[in-house]
């Protein structure tokens, strides 16, 4: 059967070294979060932080910043001018999302990597914006003064803090449920690494349209 | 909360083949597998000169970002209200508030060095019939805690002119009591919210927040702000700085 290509190369490459970056900056950004922890009781073991003392985790935090950054503007460009981000999470709406969210809660809902379901749609633009708001909030807590101008959005240094922190949790929340799935349906790891997978015979979730 | 004063250049760099791998696989632009990220995590891996060499490669290239950022920007840091202000205002430094060192204003006198025209010492009476300007700004630590305090002194623009200082300079460089020193960027040193706070609370500095004097300078991170100032110099070196030297990013602008 011929394979037809679902994931072009950009994405492909976008997604590695996504995964790469972000995870060097939540490993190196506990580390800076132990030198002062917004919460008492929430410390991160020596053995998940990368950079073993604070200079180290901020010099890693600050490097793989402009990786992240510089991967994510060229996936956002190419996702947008492409139509690629339209064709895979567009249409959206309330009803289909509620209809799925529905169907996943009684484990009904299909999972493949050519028809996004609505949750899945949900799931990939609102990591986009987790993202980019992590971004703004991290700007603003490496530049509170000279970025002061995006404090309508995250509030001050402080609050930006707590934003930054949320931002990174709702990160981790979203890689435990995208690898849990992947897991489920292992099916969905070539194509992220070759591109190609099977022609999808029926469009059993076409309700999305 | 303190930070760690022993920590060597070489604890910047762990995890050696680990960090190769993303390297690799960054280029590779696929088959970063969980697996591999999962072994990121508590591996003790020799050290790699190579890594930590990239690492201070970027935080040089994140100086120069930040120094064009300063000046296309150049913003004013907010300024707050006394009721503002936090209370009690923590004490930090590499040493327990006990080893602050005592400095005596009788005999004590500002030295100042390096491309200025008038060297003479400055006493702390000398500088404090000099103009006085307040702020009530935040001060906030590499560690990312931060307070808000209130501080008065002498605008340090106004005193670099003062004194004939080379304002073309590319640095100024601080050498304090407690062998703490610092250097800062010329266009950072002449920020108008720049200080030679010689008060704390409108009351005169104390030892432990950097008697005689603390260079108070909020667009810059707590550890670009000495205390215990002694000698003042107008270079065209890096003098570098005790954090600084190992291995916190030199500009540290906030």
């Amino acid at each position: 059967m011929q394979k037809v290509l679902i994931h072009p190369l950009y994405v492909r490459i976008f997604h590695w070294i996504n995964a790469a970056a972000i995870v060097t900056m939540i490993m190196s950004g506990w580390q800076i979060y132990n030198a002062s922890p917004l919460f008492e009781s929430l410390i991160f073991p020596d053995s998940v932080t990368l950079g073993d003392w604070l200079g180290g985790g901020i010099q890693w935090h600050l490097a793989a910043m402009w990786v992240f950054v510089v991967n994510l503007l060229i996936y956002l460009v190419l996702g947008i001018a492409t139509g690629h981000f339209r064709e895979k999470f567009f249409p959206l709406g309330p009803k289909a999302l509620f209809h799925d969210i529905w169907a996943a809660m009684r484990f009904k809902l299909g999972h493949n990597s050519h028809d996004y379901n609505a949750v899945q749609k949900a799931f990939y633009i609102g990591i986009i914006l987790v993202m980019l708001m992590t971004f703004v909030s991290g700007l603003v807590v490496w530049k509170s003064v000279q970025f002061q101008a995006l404090s309508w959005i995250v509030g001050n240094y402080a609050t930006a803090r707590y934003v930054h922190f949320a931002g990174m949790t709702l990160i981790c929340a979203f890689i435990i449920v995208h690898v849990a799935l992947v897991a489920i349906v292992p099916s969905t790891l070539i194509p992220m690494i070759t591109g190609k997978a099977k022609p999808f015979p029926e469009k059993e979730n076409s309700h999305v349209a | 909360m303190l930070l760690k004063p022993n920590s060597s250049q070489k604890l910047l760099l762990p995890r050696t083949k680990q960090v190769k791998n993303i390297e690799r696989r960054f280029f590779m632009g696929r088959a970063l597998s969980f697996g591999a990220l999962s072994m990121l995590a508590g591996c003790n891996v020799a050290d790699d000169s190579k890594a930590q060499s990239i690492l201070d490669a970027m935080s040089r290239w994140n100086d120069g970002v930040q120094e064009a950022i300063f000046g296309a920007t150049n913003q004013l840091a907010t300024t707050y209200t006394e009721a503002d202000i936090t209370d009690p205002f923590p004490f930090n430094a590499y040493y327990s508030e006990d080893k602050a060192p005592d400095v005596k204003e009788e005999g004590y006198k500002l030295e100042l060095t390096g491309l200025v025209d008038k060297k003479a010492p400055w006493t702390l009476a000398a500088l404090r019939a000099l103009p006085q300007q307040s702020q009530i700004t935040r001060h906030i630590c590499v560690e990312g805690w931060s307070v808000i305090g209130k501080w008065a002194g002498v605008s340090f623009a106004d005193f670099l002119h003062m004194v004939g200082a080379d304002t073309k300079a590319k640095y100024v460089a601080f050498k304090c009591a407690d062998d703490y020193y610092t250097t800062l960027d010329m266009a950072s040193a002449l920020h108008p919210q720049t200080i030679l706070a010689l008060t704390f609370r409108d009351q005169v500095l104390p030892r432990k927040y950097g008697f005689p004097m603390k260079l108070r300078i909020p667009i810059k991170l707590g550890f670009k702000n000495p205390k215990h100032i002694m000698s003042i110099e107008v270079t065209n070196e890096d003098r570098g700085g005790y954090w600084e030297d190992q291995g916190y990013n030199w500009f540290s602008g906030t």
